[in-house]
């Protein structure tokens, strides 16, 4: 039993140490962000609350608390400030990240592009024209 | 189960505990070899759960797109400024998303989850539609973006049948907004991939 249990420790860290590490970005290009954001207007866009809710004023913003959009449980108690590390974490893989979210996404997976998206989205989303 | 417990397990139980869970979850594949009988039944069903959970939130997700969808076109055609030919293309696309949303509720109501209903108001920028073009510009926006919505669910469905289903809607999204690019004028395959 004790060998068995050994070879499934083993077998865990083994996998743990061999699994890539996180890919370190360059820093983000909001240009290149844009880009990458045509995907999310599927959903959402910088003005409207739409299948997504709005993107103005998202960072800073606590999860799940924008006024007039209907955020699923999971969501509202996720509890994090949307800035660029827990956006980076989130955009990876939302579904993972935030079980019983209604993002149904599978994420960007690209450091790179999470990296130039998160820096669209910090200009964007504060953008006193759009964002009135 | 714990430790003492497991030691009273035989190794042909275990084995067994290992080769039925493997393949039915991945996430706690060492888990399940290590639990067996009601524990791990427990664990697969509670997995499975999950994931037809998700499945449903994903089929939701692309059920609310195709409502936008539909309203999107109501609107397009009740600005008066599509002219004869594309006016019928519009009312056709706007057919196909209902055919899109009658599928996917049915789908839905297979698995038990609960369709989400179309709202009742959507946020479109109306005051920007002044011309045929400006609608559809518009409908191309959202032709593109339903086709992105379904590249990036397709991946993560449990359900390989529902992968198929939704791919075919995401090519048909992808027709509709080829046509409605070409009808615009500009090139209605730009890329070889789409994201």
């Amino acid at each position: 039993m004790s060998s068995l249990i050994a070879s499934c420790l083993l077998a865990v860290l083994t996998v743990g140490l061999a699994a890539p590490r996180a890919v370190q970005a360059a820093a983000g290009g909001p240009a290149r962000g844009e880009v990458v954001y045509q995907r999310c207007l599927a959903c959402h866009s910088l003005e409207n609350n739409r299948v997504g809710p709005r993107h103005c004023g998202l960072f800073g913003r606590r999860a799940g608390t924008l006024k007039g959009y209907s955020y699923s449980t999971a969501m509202k108690n996720y509890g994090v400030i949307w800035n660029e590390k827990t956006l980076d974490h989130f955009l990876e893989n939302p579904m993972m990240a935030v079980p019983g979210t209604k993002m149904a996404y599978a994420g960007v997976k690209d450091a790179q592009e999470r990296a130039d998206l998160i820096a669209y989205l910090k200009k964007a989303t504060r953008d006193s024209e759009t964002c009135k | 189960m714990t430790i003492e417990k497991l030691a009273r397990v035989s190794p042909a139980e275990r084995r067994r505990g290992f080769l039925t869970g493997f393949g039915k979850i991945t996430l706690s594949a060492t888990a399940i070899a290590l639990l067996t009988g009601n524990e791990k039944l427990a664990l697969v069903r509670s997995a499975s759960a999950q994931m037809t959970n998700n499945d449903v939130t994903i089929l939701n997700t692309a059920l609310a797109l195709e409502h936008e969808g539909i309203a999107a076109y109501q609107v397009g055609a009740e600005t008066g400024l599509l002219q004869k030919p594309v006016l019928a293309l519009a009312v056709q696309f706007q057919g196909q998303h209902k055919q899109h949303a009658d599928a996917l509720e049915k789908a839905i109501k297979k698995l038990g989850g609960t369709p989400v209903t179309p709202r009742k108001d959507y946020d479109f920028p109306k005051n920007k539609l002044k011309t045929q073009t400006d609608v559809l510009a518009f409908a191309a926006t959202l032709e593109k973006g339903a086709a992105s919505a379904y590249l990036g669910t397709i991946p993560i469905l449990t359900e390989r049948d529902l992968a198929r289903q939704l791919a075919s809607i995401l090519g048909d999204e992808a027709m509709h907004w080829a046509i409605l690019r070409q009808a615009l004028g500009q090139n209605p395959v730009p890329d070889a991939f789409i994201s």
